[in-house]
């Protein structure tokens, strides 16, 4: 699905890790524009691994990786890939106002001996708005609860005009009302057109926004299809305790996983 | 006070003092958010070996101590970004092997002794000559002007290196530049603050900041105001109280620090005391959230259930709701 040169994203067999090893391995696949696409899978799945990748974080063993039709070694465009990574906190060493974390979110686009501009400053107070963060902006980072501070790490992404954007965990350890939130500043993001990549262990927060599903297990593509195909074959899916489907495990009739418990160690298990 | 200034090495002392008590904070406040507060330390080590190596050769020691801190600098980042297990241990051999090296290099020379040393561990102020006031003059505005165009590269550095990837900046290369800006930094305090202890007037003066600014930018003036006063006030009192101008400054700064903490804990308290924390909810204010918003001084109010939150940290304070609102009341509370 999805290929061809109006890709946003194409990996080919694709194998990406740390150090000596890959972690996430066997890689094939197109993003298009306008996709919203969860990446689940367990703990040490190697889900963040592919996402890191993909943006260059990781190293790469194997394959291709084509950036808005670029190859990843020439990509320079980097503006139009944003990011935000997994964080519990920000900084918490010196202070800093939401504006001024956000505001780095624009260096990518700034010249050297360039100036903030009052172009900067507009696309900075665009993107606190669209994280519903504007009342906020002169408050230090750490002040913030963790939900807040996950929100002006997707501003400081989309303060650089992303066409892509790309999110590790964001839900992770953020309360009710805030992931209901970030459910409701994602939304305004796809409305705005924005191809959105999220690693997440909660689809149920993006459940109505997410088109495309993308399941790592083990370090390979487990499954890759439309969200409506996903939620029809779940159980088969998934089969992790993340997800509270042990009692399903057998019944794929397709690709088949062998069943295991996810306490027992794995070769190349490694966070995220 | 006058005959003080009337004095040419006084005149010079202030001037070194007032050029390293601004960038010595400009470039610690990066060391600070990297959590490398003794990095400055280690490299003042191998540049007193440089010094050691000047006096032995008869050459200048300030160039000489320019050179190995830079070399120091240098390979320490990449010691460092190499992320390699015995990294720790390497930083430490260096820094060690430098201030080693320096003792013994010295007392090869026949003008010096270790004793020489002293005056560059610990600051002496009739030292600075004229030909170093020019050097320390250009390496002040070196690093003033690398430090206004890096310095929010460094801070998005410093403040997430992935995500700082992720957008396409020079990683690397700009942690090698504040590398050199600090061995730079090292090289300038050697005559007033001492090798021993420029380290602290690159950090004190930040951690006093932090506690009074409330914003990078704002604690940046704070530090190099604090940087300055003690710098400055250190060499008057050096001057007056006959002691070593390095260990008067960085006794100044930590009184700065001192009082800057105790006082803000006071405030903190009183301010604590006097406002009323709003009821637990599962809900999040903010811009469209329903709750009818009233923009409030520096922040902004939601009307809940017929009274007013105001977002304080992490949580919502309670306004009391028939209050009329003085400019500048700051109910809100606490630091923000």
């Amino acid at each position: 699905m999805n290929t061809g040169p109006s890709a946003v994203i194409e990996l080919a067999d694709a194998a990406f890790g740390y150090g000596e090893r890959p972690v996430v391995s066997d890689v094939t696949l197109s993003i298009a524009p306008g996709e919203v696409v969860a990446v689940l899978g367990p703990n040490g799945s190697g889900k963040s691994t592919l996402v890191k990748g993909i943006l260059g974080l990781a190293d790469q063993f194997a394959g291709q990786v084509r950036l808005f039709g670029v190859p990843r070694a020439e990509f320079r465009e980097h503006p139009r890939l944003g990011y935000v990574p997994q964080r519990h906190t920000l900084s918490g060493t010196v202070r800093a106002t939401v504006t001024e974390v956000v505001a780095t979110g624009r260096l990518s686009r700034q010249r050297w001996f360039g100036r903030f501009s009052g172009t900067d400053a507009t696309h900075v107070e665009r993107a606190l708005s669209l994280v519903g963060l504007a009342d906020r902006e002169r408050v230090d980072v750490a002040d913030l609860s963790g939900g807040q501070q996950r929100r002006v790490l997707i501003a400081r992404a989309l303060a650089g005009e992303p066409e892509v954007l790309v999110m590790d965990e964001p839900t992770a350890g953020v309360d009710a009302a805030n992931q209901h939130v970030l459910a409701e500043v994602l939304a305004r993001l796809v409305a705005e057109g924005l191809t959105i990549l999220v690693v997440t262990h909660e689809l149920a927060a993006f459940a109505d926004l997410v088109t495309r599903v993308i399941v790592v297990d083990n370090g390979h593509i487990q499954f890759d299809g439309p969200a409506p195909e996903f939620n029809d074959r779940r159980q088969d899916v998934l089969h992790d305790h993340d997800f509270h489907h042990h009692d399903h495990e057998l019944t794929a009739p397709a690709r088949q996983v062998v069943p295991r418990s996810v306490e027992v160690p794995r070769p190349g298990r490694r966070r995220g | 006070m006058a005959d003080m200034l009337a004095l040419d090495f006084m005149q010079r002392a202030f001037l070194a003092a007032l050029l390293v008590g601004a960038v010595a904070p400009l470039v610690g406040v990066f060391l600070v958010q990297r959590r490398l507060a003794l990095i400055g330390d280690g490299m003042g080590h191998v540049a007193l070996a440089g010094v050691a190596v000047g006096v032995l050769t008869g050459s200048s020691p300030v160039w000489a101590a320019l050179i190995a801190a830079l070399v120091a600098a240098v390979v320490v980042e990449l010691i460092r970004t190499s992320g390699h297990s015995q990294g720790d241990v390497a930083l430490a051999i260096i820094f060690y092997g430098g201030i080693a090296a320096s003792v013994v290099i010295i007392s090869a020379s026949p003008k010096g002794t270790p004793g020489t040393l002293t005056a560059y561990l610990f600051g002496a102020i009739t030292t600075v000559t004229q030909s170093d006031l020019w050097i320390f003059g250009a390496l002040t505005a070196l690093i003033l002007v690398t430090f206004a165009l890096l310095r929010w590269r460094l801070f998005a550095v410093a403040s997430d290196e992935e995500y700082a990837r992720s957008a396409g900046l020079p990683v690397l290369p700009l942690n090698l530049a504040l590398a050199a800006l600090t061995a730079v930094t090292v090289v300038v305090s050697m005559r007033i603050v001492g090798l021993l202890l420029i380290s602290a007037l690159m950090i004190v003066p930040n951690a006093a900041a932090q506690v009074l600014g409330r914003s990078f930018r704002s604690a940046l003036f704070w530090a190099v105001g604090i940087g300055v006063l003690s710098a400055v006030g250190g060499v008057g009192i050096s001057y007056a109280a006959n002691t070593p101008s390095g260990g008067t400054i960085v006794l100044l700064a930590i009184g700065c620090y001192l009082a800057a903490a105790v006082g803000s804990a006071l405030i903190g308290r009183a301010r604590r005391s006097a406002h009323l924390e709003a009821e637990k909810h599962g809900h999040e204010h903010g811009p469209g959230c329903g709750h009818e918003a009233i923009p409030h001084d520096d922040h902004v109010d939601y009307v809940h259930d017929g009274h007013r939150h105001a977002p304080h940290l992490g949580h919502y304070d309670e306004h009391d709701p028939d209050h009329v609102h003085a400019a500048g009341e700051g109910d809100s509370g606490g630091r923000r």
